[in-house]
């Protein structure tokens, strides 16, 4: 499975970003592998539609889940469409790879 | 001949200098291009006898056809479109309809539909102003094309009263350009200053010769007279600060119907405009038999 | 954090008197004036020292007239009436790009362009201030706004309590830019026709954003009927009323005198406490 990280640098032991639409990063990591991608989230620079943007791209990255401190309405409504799980609530004091294994971990529970 | 009336700082009374311009004026067009907050009907009753949708064009996706590619996304300098992979997502508030999306798709998937922006209104008062407004339709984000629709009833054989948006981004400009003069209205106090300076400094630069009115003017507040001295800028219409007209306003009664004193002021205002006009538009003819030298 | 946004529709009702005074009286806040067009908060604030930076709203485009051979296809395609005689007017051009794509001869030229300023200030009381000024004529002031706001918001210390902005009059793109993040919005009225008019509109667009808010009726006894039609109004909306300002000379002598109203007037001072309080009795509330 494909899981997206908002993230503040280019590895696993960056923190997460708790903004979506102007996060530094995204991390797409294969959750059975852990190998990962880093995409440089373009709509960090971007004036209008950050948000939707940022879902655009994480959606055609493949990604089935996405986890970030805050997303907004606009965006929700678009990773929504397809059908991505948003988790919110992580705060960017997390390590991206911890913030990882306590989902992976809540979701096998 | 058309005379806009403009301020940057909002409140100063732009609405009522304009109405009472046009209220003083025989057969006068009124044009409230405030489309944001139009007020301008409130002074001035007029009976509404048409009112029209004002649209914008969107694109719509024939999915019949498209293949995803991702060119309108491309091409969208808004970034008004999302591409989903199975749907394309339209942010209609980001839109421009610059139509770049529907021009530039290879399969010719789009086609671009009317979707209203906002709406015209047509009047007439009481005693025979023409009155035209737009209202913009609420979360709408831009104002401009709006502008150009109610811009679009100036009547040339008349004389047109245009009523300005507040501040000097681009519904100030839009409205402004072309006029034959703008009166800029202030306040006395350092914002009307600051904003006065700002809204000078637009006018100069699409060339439209302009005029002062001091609206609640104090004549205490000297660095308004200082400023408007040293760069010889003229004042047209001092309108003192008095409870009185502030009372009246609220319950939407112009200060020209209320006082003989202020409705003369606006007739001699008027015809002053009409005398600056007239010798710009003789300046400017002299210039050209200049070049043309 | 707790983001307040004051509001009102109609231009001139008393936004920047009613900014002024929270920001002088709050400690722990950060102050954002968000009217790009006309600012006027940095008069009553008087920053100490600002740091200027340069904001690029877009990209615009311009023609090389060498390289075009004037086929006219940009002029067909524009909807803004930018083109004229193979020139683009920078005031009417909304750089939508697309006379720089469909250009045969690649004659067109694409480029951001610097469209204001923005600046970050310390105030006497050592907190954050930040201001903005278009060029004049400018387009995109949502834009301007939007980045004004993201570069006060990020980095921000963990001390801060309270972010104030100042908001653009009207309904459009800037308030909406404006609003973004809002946990509670001042909407500053005044019992006149237009004021009342002007806040309808707004409350309505309030809605669409679910946003909680409270009226000041400024200017009170100018008009008692008219107050007390929009106390109804409010009450209506389920929408509190905070308090009532009277018309009174010292509010203009106050701006007269480069100073906020808490300064210059202890009863207005009170005035603005009382309406203070009420903000964050009404905001607690919203949480719920």
């Amino acid at each position: 499975m494909k899981i997206a990280v908002t993230s503040t640098g280019g590895s696993l032991d960056a923190l997460v970003s708790e903004k979506f639409g102007r996060c530094q990063y995204f991390l797409i990591v294969d959750s059975d592998t852990m190998k990962f991608e880093a995409v440089s989230n373009l709509g960090e620079q971007m004036q209008n539609n950050a948000g939707p943007k940022a879902a655009e791209l994480i959606i055609n990255k493949g990604a089935e889940v996405l986890l970030s401190g805050h997303v907004g309405d606009k965006a929700e409504n678009t990773l929504r469409k397809a059908g991505i799980k948003i988790v919110n609530g992580f705060t960017g004091n997390e390590k991206v790879k911890d913030a990882l294994n306590n989902y992976l971990k809540t979701k096998e529970n | 001949m058309t005379i806009s009336v403009a301020s940057g700082k909002g409140g100063t009374g732009k609405t009522t200098v304009a109405a009472s311009l046009a209220s003083v004026i025989p057969q006068s067009v009124y044009i409230d291009c405030d489309v944001e907050e139009p007020n301008g009907h409130l002074m001035l009753q007029p009976k509404f006898t048409l009112e029209e949708s004002v649209n914008k064009l969107l694109p719509e996706i024939d999915y019949n056809k498209c293949d995803f590619c991702g060119k309108c996304i491309e091409v969208c300098e808004f970034n008004a479109l999302i591409n989903l992979k199975f749907e394309i997502l339209l942010f209609a508030e980001m839109c421009h309809s610059c139509g770049a999306c529907e021009y530039f798709c290879p399969q010719n998937a789009i086609t671009e539909i009317p979707k209203e922006l906002g709406k015209l209104r047509s009047g007439i008062t009481e005693n025979g102003i023409k009155f035209y407004d737009g209202l913009l339709n609420i979360g709408e984000a831009t104002a401009v094309p709006l502008i150009r629709k109610v811009k679009a009833k100036i009547d040339n054989e008349k004389i047109n009263i245009i009523d300005s948006p507040p501040g000097t981004s681009c519904s100030m400009v839009e409205t402004v350009k072309n006029s034959d003069f703008c009166l800029l209205v202030t306040e006395s106090t350092p914002f009307g200053l600051n904003d006065l300076k700002l809204a000078i400094d637009v006018v100069k630069n699409i060339n439209v010769p302009f005029g002062v009115v001091i609206n609640k003017y104090d004549e205490t507040f000297e660095e308004m007279e200082n400023y408007l001295t040293e760069n010889q800028i003229e004042v047209m219409l001092r309108i003192p600060f008095d409870r009185k007209i502030a009372e009246a306003y609220s319950n939407g009664i112009l200060p020209v119907n209320n006082s003989d004193k202020i409705r003369r002021e606006f007739i001699g205002l008027i015809a002053t405009i009409k005398k600056k006009i007239k010798s710009n538009v003789t300046q400017m003819t002299q210039k050209k038999q200049i070049f043309a030298d | 954090m707790k983001q307040i946004v004051i509001l009102s529709g109609k231009g001139g009702t008393g936004k920047t008197t009613v900014s002024s005074a929270f920001a002088k009286l709050l400690q722990d806040k950060i102050t954002i004036d968000c009217d790009v067009d006309a600012a006027n908060l940095y008069l009553l604030l008087k920053p100490q020292s600002r740091n200027q930076f340069e904001y690029f709203g877009g990209k615009k485009a311009s023609i090389n007239p060498e390289l075009c051979t004037q086929c006219g296809l940009c002029e067909s395609v524009c909807r803004f009436d930018a083109l004229h005689n193979y020139v683009i007017d920078p005031l009417s051009c909304e750089g939508c790009g697309f006379c720089y794509r469909v250009c045969p001869d690649d004659a067109i030229e694409f480029t951001e362009t610097k469209s204001g300023n923005y600046f970050e200030c310390n105030l006497i009381d050592d907190s954050k201030f930040y201001y903005a000024k278009l060029l004049p004529g400018e387009g995109n002031s949502g834009k301007l706004v939007s980045e004004i706001k993201k570069s006060a918001l990020t980095n921000v210390g963990e001390n801060i309590k309270w972010v104030i902005v100042d908001g653009p009059p009207g309904i459009g793109c800037p308030v909406n830019a404006s609003l973004s993040g809002a946990d509670f919005v001042v909407i500053v009225t005044e019992p006149t026709q237009s004021g009342i008019h002007d806040l309808k509109r707004l409350i309505e667009l309030l809605k669409t954003f679910s946003i909680k808010c409270g009226i000041v009726i400024n200017k009170y006894d100018l008009n008692e009927k008219q107050t007390l039609q929009i106390t109804a109004y409010a009450g209506k909306e389920n929408i509190p009323v905070l308090g009532y300002l009277p018309f009174d000379k010292d509010y203009i002598e106050a701006i007269k005198a480069n100073k906020t109203i808490v300064e210059y007037s202890s009863k207005a001072a009170k005035d603005i406490e009382n309406i203070w309080s009420k903000v964050e009795f009404f905001m607690d509330i919203s949480k719920n």
